[in-house]
């Protein structure tokens, strides 16, 4: 049964220094409360893993927590570069970080076998593709029934996974709608995990026999943290600041401002603060 | 920038050329930006039931304006359908579902392969890109591909730094060589002009050049000695309608966005 507990008590007790990561939600419902967290908890040599890695990533490897990206889409979207990943890939500031770079599908295959609790994802993929060359984690495998030639990849396994969505019931039973990503996959794939939810309710109902629903069970912990995946959105609460994505790109591309803006943002604030966020018309 | 009826920047004929190459029977897979732009403005203008899918799962998307990300709410609140991820690239991708492709680069060769990796060597790169997202399976799985970018000679190079995603490889039968059946890219087109694979050595040939631009034009803008077919058209100019629902589209989305970016 998931705990309900607060952001610190639940980063506190599921996420260590060395873990894998992977704080996912694609463009919807990125969990930057729980993120803004782990930079106040001060965690280190992280495997952060996301398909995109997004201002969550960009954020969290400009304060030192990260060690390794995985990734397969590594830009501020519509906007351009993300600096503190850029800035730490190529001059080590404020730290060295490794990569390893996958295709969408490759990712998206690799979450789908974790949640399997299958060794490697096969699809037809990078067919003529370079990044294998470089990623020894992508290889080829032959079709016993067929003989065609695949593209396989290891199952993407976690120690925790990080998610946001839109609601819990108080069993810890949760709800997702909208662009759901690979939240689910993450979650059924990671020893550990955390939901942060914009709100608690009484009940999910009603809801649709099909809804994206994860039981209390599968989850570590839920967490209330109300417009917690603000800039990014979440569906039926409030809609993607991408005027906010776009300034990101003067805040994060000097290394002073990027500074200024997390110590007054990130370590002088609480998740209370996304509270605001929350009440921005859907 | 003045916009009489009659004037219109290299920018808009792409998009607009971009646009007349898609048809209302159309299943296409839209990359961000100008493909964007251009898949929406089909829709607004000679293709209305063209059925637009982006990589976040969103399936039949009709958005009212430019979403800035893959992923935005609009793309989501005016689809038929939004399918996980996994689901996307499995069912809907890798299962041939898909007609039309539309991607764009930094770096585009003669055989339109691309490059949305790195510039330069991959393991110390001068320029780090986003990389390849969706497109390298993209770029396989759709029945064909188009690719819109602007002709820039720092970005029709002879030799790209990287291969993100399969266009002709070498050229002639070598796509096929990577047991890949599909088209592959069928169009490119640019600010300048539109450029098709020759049918045996699929080099890239121009066969459209955009009102006003001059052969001369596009052999400075290209880094490898541009051919073109034997006959070369000129583009037709945007109409009074296209020019005014592009147009239009842009400043909805200005306005969403919150900015006059």
């Amino acid at each position: 049964m998931a705990a309900i507990l607060s952001l610190a008590e639940a980063i506190e007790a599921n996420l260590r220094d060395g873990d894998n990561v992977a704080m996912e939600g694609f463009t919807h419902l990125i969990p930057f409360a729980a993120g803004h967290e782990v930079i106040r908890q001060g965690r280190k040599r992280l495997t952060l893993i996301r398909m995109t890695p997004d201002l969550i990533y960009d954020q969290l490897i400009g304060m030192g927590c990260a060690e390794k990206i995985v990734f397969s889409w590594g830009g501020n979207p519509g906007v351009g570069t993300l600096h503190r990943f850029r800035d730490a890939f190529d001059n080590g500031w404020p730290n060295k970080i490794e990569i390893e770079e996958h295709s969408h599908a490759a990712m998206a295959n690799a979450y789908e076998a974790g949640a399997a609790g299958m060794p490697f994802a096969a699809f037809r993929g990078y067919r003529g593709a370079e990044l294998k060359r470089v990623n020894p984690n992508i290889k080829e495998i032959t079709c016993p029934f067929t003989g065609e030639k695949l593209a396989a990849v290891p199952a993407m396994k976690l120690d925790v996974a990080i998610v946001h969505a839109q609601k819990a019931d108080r069993k810890g039973n949760v709800l997702f709608e909208g662009i759901v990503g690979v939240q689910k996959e993450a979650v059924l794939g990671a020893k550990r995990s955390i939901v942060t939810v914009e709100e608690i309710v009484d009940t999910l109902e009603p809801h649709s026999p099909n809804a994206v629903i994860l039981p209390g069970w599968t989850i570590g912990a839920v967490v209330q943290v109300p417009g917690g995946a603000h800039p990014s959105f979440a569906h039926g609460y409030y809609k993607r600041d991408n005027v906010f994505y776009k300034k990101w790109d003067a805040i994060a591309r000097d290394r002073d401002s990027f500074r200024a803006w997390i110590d007054e943002h990130v370590l002088r604030k609480g998740p209370d603060a996304f509270a605001v966020h929350a009440k921005r018309a859907a | 920038m003045s916009k009489t009826p009659n004037s219109y920047t290299p920018n808009e004929m792409m998009t607009i050329a971009a646009a007349r190459a898609l048809s209302n029977n159309d299943v296409c897979f839209v990359g961000i930006g100008a493909p964007s732009a251009a898949c929406n403005l089909a829709r607004f203008t000679h293709a209305p039931d063209i059925v637009l899918i982006y990589e976040s799962g969103t399936i039949e998307t009709k958005p009212n304006i430019l979403p800035l990300s893959i992923g935005d709410g609009e793309l989501c609140e005016t689809a038929l359908v939004t399918v996980p991820v996994p689901e996307m690239f499995r069912y809907w991708l890798q299962g041939g579902r898909i007609t039309t492709g539309f991607l764009g680069g930094a770096q585009i060769d003669k055989f339109a392969n691309l490059n949305t990796t790195v510039v330069g060597p991959y393991e110390k790169p001068e320029v780090r890109l986003p990389g390849g997202g969706g497109a390298p399976e993209i770029a396989t799985s759709c029945g064909q591909i188009f690719i819109t970018m602007a002709h820039k000679r720092r970005a029709f190079v002879e030799k790209i730094d990287f291969f993100t995603s399969l266009g002709h490889g070498k050229g002639g039968d070598d796509r096929a060589s990577y047991g890949v059946t599909t088209k592959g890219p069928t169009k490119v087109l640019t600010d300048l002009c539109v450029l098709e694979p020759d049918p045996k050595s699929k080099e890239l040939t121009v066969v459209l050049l955009h009102p006003g631009v001059t052969r001369e034009q596009v052999v400075e803008a290209t880094g490898w000695k541009i051919k073109f077919a034997d006959r070369v058209a000129e583009t037709p100019p945007p109409t009074e309608i296209e020019l005014k629902t592009l147009r239009e589209l842009h400043a909805r989305t200005k306005a969403a966005h919150g900015e006059a970016a």
